[in-house]
């Protein structure tokens, strides 16, 4: 089976990976690039675990193929940091402890942040529809929904 | 067995030349947009090999043509772009809500209206929409291009018009005369995130008087396939819209209607649903006309 070449930008550094042609890109971010911060939780785009942004957009990385994303920027929870330096959504979901197991924390984590880049002050039905697709089997979301109101909050004081 | 290959042509011509080659060679072409549907069938019931025919990146997929005569939606938009096109949403709320239904936010990122309808489930929510706005497909094909009323398009449960070497490139619609409105309506258990127990699409037009001069009555997930509804708009037109219209429209999309019964309905319910989705997706509809009554949308 041959494997096809793919050029891509990956939380702003150019990388290139082999991927099969059916590979998703969850599986081609963990198995060929080593990037285990996404998830995989259902591989059917229902839970969000793997949630990535490709070219800005959200998206399930287990209903792309690796291929898909030739030429794409590819942004995952391990690009949402500088540095050392936590988001203040990541920081926001420590602080107000929304989470438990953590396997579907950095799905929750890319999609609140895509939230707040397009969006810095969403209300809460706002919020909870747009993590409706992100699936968390232990705290019952109202932490999670706090911790991204807090952390608009803090956004809309420092802008 | 020959393995998994993609391609991803940048034409019209150079996609119809891999189909095409496939056929010849006996291989399977497998139509690729959103991939939303797809890449989830081909990992559980339908895992044999072929080729990824990604049709993302040709010109006609992907452009969004609003013209004083006719709109034009690519097969392989997705559905977060069409939601972001005020001038479009505008046109078609009903259509533009019933993509914005389907999934999560990350399936709206990839998600495609074409791909909803190519996927021909008898769920898909934008289909009854679609037909009610009286969408035709635009397909392209080894000897040029066809056009099929999107009511003709799904051909069962799975299955589509589309013939050898053949893919969708799009929707046209007629751009809505002032004083037009549509809107589609389903039920589902939840509020979010599930597949519509029953469906009812609705596209009119008011006079200046507010009386119904064209209607067009979709329903879907109550058959193998969404059905276009001529009884149902027949009930609308000539009329004020009202409650009396309403009740009609009502009891002949329920008349038109043949269920299953499966664990998210019954047959008696499905029937009673769609015929209170109708009624209800009919009067959104008509306030939707109304406020555009004299003016340009």
């Amino acid at each position: 089976m041959s494997r096809v070449h793919v050029t891509l930008s990956v939380n702003g550094e150019p990388r290139e990976m082999l991927c099969e042609a059916h590979q998703s890109l969850l599986d081609a971010l963990r198995d060929e690039l080593g990037m285990t911060g996404t998830k995989e939780g259902c591989a059917t785009g229902d839970c969000g675990a793997c949630s990535v942004l490709a070219d800005g957009r959200l998206v399930c990385s287990c209903l792309m193929l690796g291929v898909e994303a030739e030429g794409m920027d590819i942004t995952t929870i391990e690009g949402i940091a500088q540095g050392s330096e936590l988001h203040v959504v990541q920081r926001k979901f420590l602080e107000a402890a929304a989470l438990q197991c953590g396997i579907c924390t950095p799905g929750f984590i890319v999609a609140a942040k895509a939230l707040l880049d397009q969006n810095p002050n969403p209300d809460e039905t706002t919020i909870r529809y747009w993590l409706a697709g992100n699936l968390c089997r232990c705290t019952g979301y109202d932490k999670i929904v706090r911790a991204v109101q807090d952390a608009a909050q803090e956004l809309a004081y420092e802008a | 067995m020959e393995g998994y290959a993609y391609a991803r042509p940048t034409s019209v011509a150079e996609a119809i030349g891999v189909l095409q080659a496939d056929a010849a060679s006996g291989r399977r072409s497998q139509l690729l947009a959103g991939g939303t549907d797809v890449l989830v069938q081909m990992r559980s019931n339908d895992r044999e090999p072929r080729t990824l025919v990604d049709v993302k990146h040709i010109a006609e997929t992907n452009r969004v043509d609003i013209g004083d005569e006719e709109v034009f939606i690519g097969a392989a938009v997705p559905s977060a772009v069409l939601n972001e096109n005020a001038q479009l949403k505008a046109l078609f709320p009903g259509l533009l809500e019933s993509a914005d239904l389907i999934g999560s936010t990350q399936i709206q990122g990839r998600a495609s209206i074409g791909g909803n309808l190519c996927n021909a489930s008898p769920a898909g929510d934008t289909i009854p929409a679609i037909i009610a706005d009286g969408g035709i497909c635009v397909i392209a094909g080894p000897g040029g291009s066809r056009e099929v009323p999107c009511e003709e398009f799904v051909t069962g449960v799975g299955h589509n018009a589309l013939g050898a070497a053949e893919f969708l490139l799009g929707l046209k619609f007629k751009t809505p005369a002032s004083g037009s409105g549509d809107a589609y309506l389903r039920f589902i258990p939840r509020t979010e995130m599930d597949i519509a127990v029953a469906g009812a699409g609705v596209a009119l037009t008011l006079d200046g008087g507010g009386a119904c001069t064209a209607a067009r009555v979709s329903i879907g997930a109550v058959a193998p396939t969404a059905l276009l509804v001529p009884e149902a708009a027949a009930a609308l037109i000539g009329t004020q819209v009202d409650a009396a219209a309403l009740a009609a429209a009502g009891a002949a999309c329920s008349a038109a209607a043949s269920p299953i019964a499966d664990k998210r309905g019954t047959v008696a319910y499905r029937r009673k649903v769609v015929g209170v989705l109708c009624r209800r997706a009919s009067a959104i509809a008509r306030d939707r006309a109304l406020n555009n009554i004299g003016g340009s949308q």
